[in-house]
């Protein structure tokens, strides 16, 4: 008997169109893999098993009654608890939100129930999707499937666990500072954050308001240029969302997959490697390099000189937003209320009790850098570091078509590890941060294991905003490059888990 | 750039509606202060010279049709309240007996 969870989304849908399976089947197939082994990798907060189910039975019904159904109908998929959903409970891995059910569906949601996708959960994140790693989650760390000691990544390291665990297909993720690409790369998986925009934020529960974009996370680029394509497009409900049609993802991820790389010109982020970098991630990130070359393709190095101040203007403008976007969280309209004499005590107690420590600091951290007599050497430093990561891009992007780096310094840490220490967390977003400030789209797909530990590592591919069907063309190609070097995909070479019973 | 002290970390908690305990201070304001040193590299980086980007892409007086939608209803938009009457969220006293 086939185990579909091992198949592709793209191989489901096709398979489901062709008869070979019904949606029942499948999403029964992944709620019995969430069974088995989400003891061990909670990559999920809430099952939507019913609900699944009864989606996925109408699904049948409607295919059997020779319906057009969308391209993914009857696929099923995970969602970010950071994205609301009527009727289930979102959280954003806090426990100030612990309980609630949103009264209406995000934009993304409505989308994914449109296109007859059955949900099978909520996936677990850092708090407000605040991390690198799921430890700020309220309700417990996600551990990665490839060693159960080592973190997932973070915020969305949920959504990577489950992809990475056979325990969805297709998952959505939201990147404000790497938080779709460095779970990628450390659990094996794909993951793109689109041009800022190019998926609405309606519904999205904001952290950084001017960085965070939603996107797809997959096993596969087709797959996730699939979900792409489903999720993306205008919304009127998000001033920022772009008026541009969805890219052309899935045609560029077909086009890419013959592995052709000519006329393509790569530029290599100089400042995004060396001193920091564990030697087998440059390693694996130089034969992906050597295997472009020989599909044609022309490999350029570019600098980026302000690049070395990115880390330090997110860390500005990611807290001075947070700061402004939490103060919704008092104890009045929803979630937890630890009541005192006064409203105003009533929210102080309410954000104590209900915040963890990160999201505290951050938000200390934005109150002080928005502060009178502050503002304009902390915010204000800030936003012109910004304008000068844009020049550099627009510099670099004049020379190539698109620009690569390892997605993350170092392949997953231990849990526990960077608990204490705040900064050391940081660094691991060093290289995906300059791309949410720029607002560009990025894409981490597997670049193989490190030699020294055999876990993985991902590859970052950028491109100019807007350009976001270049990702898929250069990543499909890399990837059918890849995995025919190593006779398959990286995600079959992830250690059996353990079964529960 | 200047430091900050438990005594600045308590006043910004307090402006941010957060209590804080001595544990909170002791534990939160050395990571605090030490993230702060760590952010504070970028003063005097970009020129006079240089414009600040608030938004990645800029846009500018987006609208859109004037039209009514569904909205919640007042029962909906209550449901998840810690407390509620008469159609209103209902709160604890809004002053200070200071005030």
């Amino acid at each position: 008997m086939t185990d579909w969870t091992r198949a592709t989304a793209a191989q489901m849908a096709d398979a489901l169109a062709a008869g070979e399976v019904t949606s029942v089947e499948l999403t029964q197939a992944h709620l019995d893999r969430i069974a088995a082994v989400d003891g061990d990798v909670h990559a999920f907060l809430h099952i939507n098993a019913e609900e699944a189910l009864a989606t996925a039975a109408a699904v049948d019904a409607d295919r059997a009654a020779g319906a057009e159904l969308p391209a993914l109908a009857g696929v099923p998929i995970g969602i970010k608890d950071v994205v609301v959903t009527e009727g289930m409970p979102t959280t954003a891995g806090s426990r100030i939100l612990e309980g609630w059910i949103p009264p209406y569906d995000a934009t993304v949601t409505r989308k994914v129930r449109e296109a007859r996708m059955p949900i099978l959960g909520k996936t677990n994140m850092d708090e407000f999707a605040m991390g690198s790693s799921t430890e700020h989650s309220a309700y417990g760390p996600t551990h990665n499937p490839w060693d159960l000691e080592r973190i997932p990544g973070g915020s969305g390291g949920g959504s990577a666990a489950a992809l990475a665990a056979f325990e969805a297909p297709l998952t959505i993720g939201s990147d404000t500072g790497g938080s779709i690409r460095q779970p990628a790369s450390v659990t094996g998986t794909v993951g793109v954050k689109p041009t800022y925009g190019g998926v609405s934020r309606f519904g999205a529960i904001a952290l950084a308001s001017s960085l965070d974009q939603l996107g797809p996370c997959g096993r596969t680029v087709l797959d996730t240029a699939l979900l792409h394509e489903v999720i993306g497009g205008h919304d009127p409900h998000d001033a920022t969302s772009l008026p541009e049609p969805v890219p052309g993802a899935v045609a560029a991820a077909r086009e890419g997959a013959s592995g052709d790389l000519s006329g393509v010109t790569v530029g290599v982020i100089h400042e995004l490697g060396g001193e920091g970098y564990q030697d087998g991630v440059k390693q694996r990130f130089e034969e992906s390099l050597d295997l472009m070359r020989e599909a044609g393709a022309k490999v350029v190095e570019v600098h980026c000189p302000s690049f070395q101040y990115a880390l330090a203007a997110y860390y500005l403008i990611l807290p001075a937003e947070a700061s402004s976007n939490l103060a919704k969280f008092d104890g009045v309209r929803f979630g937890l209320r630890v009541e005192r004499e006064t409203v105003e005590r009533t929210m102080a107690a309410t954000r104590a009790q209900g915040f963890g420590d990160e999201v505290k600091r951050r938000i200390i951290l934005g109150t002080y850098a928005l502060s009178a007599g502050y503002y304009d050497a902390y915010y204000g430093s800030a936003q012109k570091v910004r304008t000068l990561i844009q020049r550099d891009f627009a510099a670099a992007f004049a020379q190539a078509d698109v620009l690569v780096s390892p997605t993350v310094p170092t392949t997953p840490f231990k849990l526990g590890e960077r608990i204490d220490d705040p900064l050391a967390m940081y660094l691991n977003d060093v290289a995906t941060i300059p791309a949410n400030l720029a607002g560009i789209p990025g894409m981490s797909l597997p670049s193989g294991l490190a030699p020294e530990d055999n876990l993985p590592t991902g590859f970052q591919i950028l491109a100019p905003a807007h350009e976001d069907a270049r990702l898929y063309r250069v990543g499909a190609a890399l990837e059918a490059l890849l995995t025919a070097k190593w006779g398959g995909p990286l995600s079959s070479l992830a250690p059996e888990l353990e079964v529960a019973r | 750039m200047s430091s900050l002290d438990r005594a600045d970390v308590a006043r910004l908690a307090a402006l941010a509606r957060i209590d804080m305990t001595d544990d909170d201070l002791d534990r939160l304001s050395g990571q605090i202060n030490a993230i702060v040193d760590a952010v504070a590299t970028l003063d005097g980086v970009a020129g006079p010279d240089i414009p600040t980007t608030s938004h990645p892409i800029p846009m500018a007086n987006v609208v859109r049709e004037d039209v009514v939608e569904p909205s919640l209803t007042p029962a909906q938009a209550l449901a998840a309240a810690p407390q509620a009457e008469d159609d209103r969220f209902r709160v604890p006293q809004i002053l200070g007996e200071e005030a």
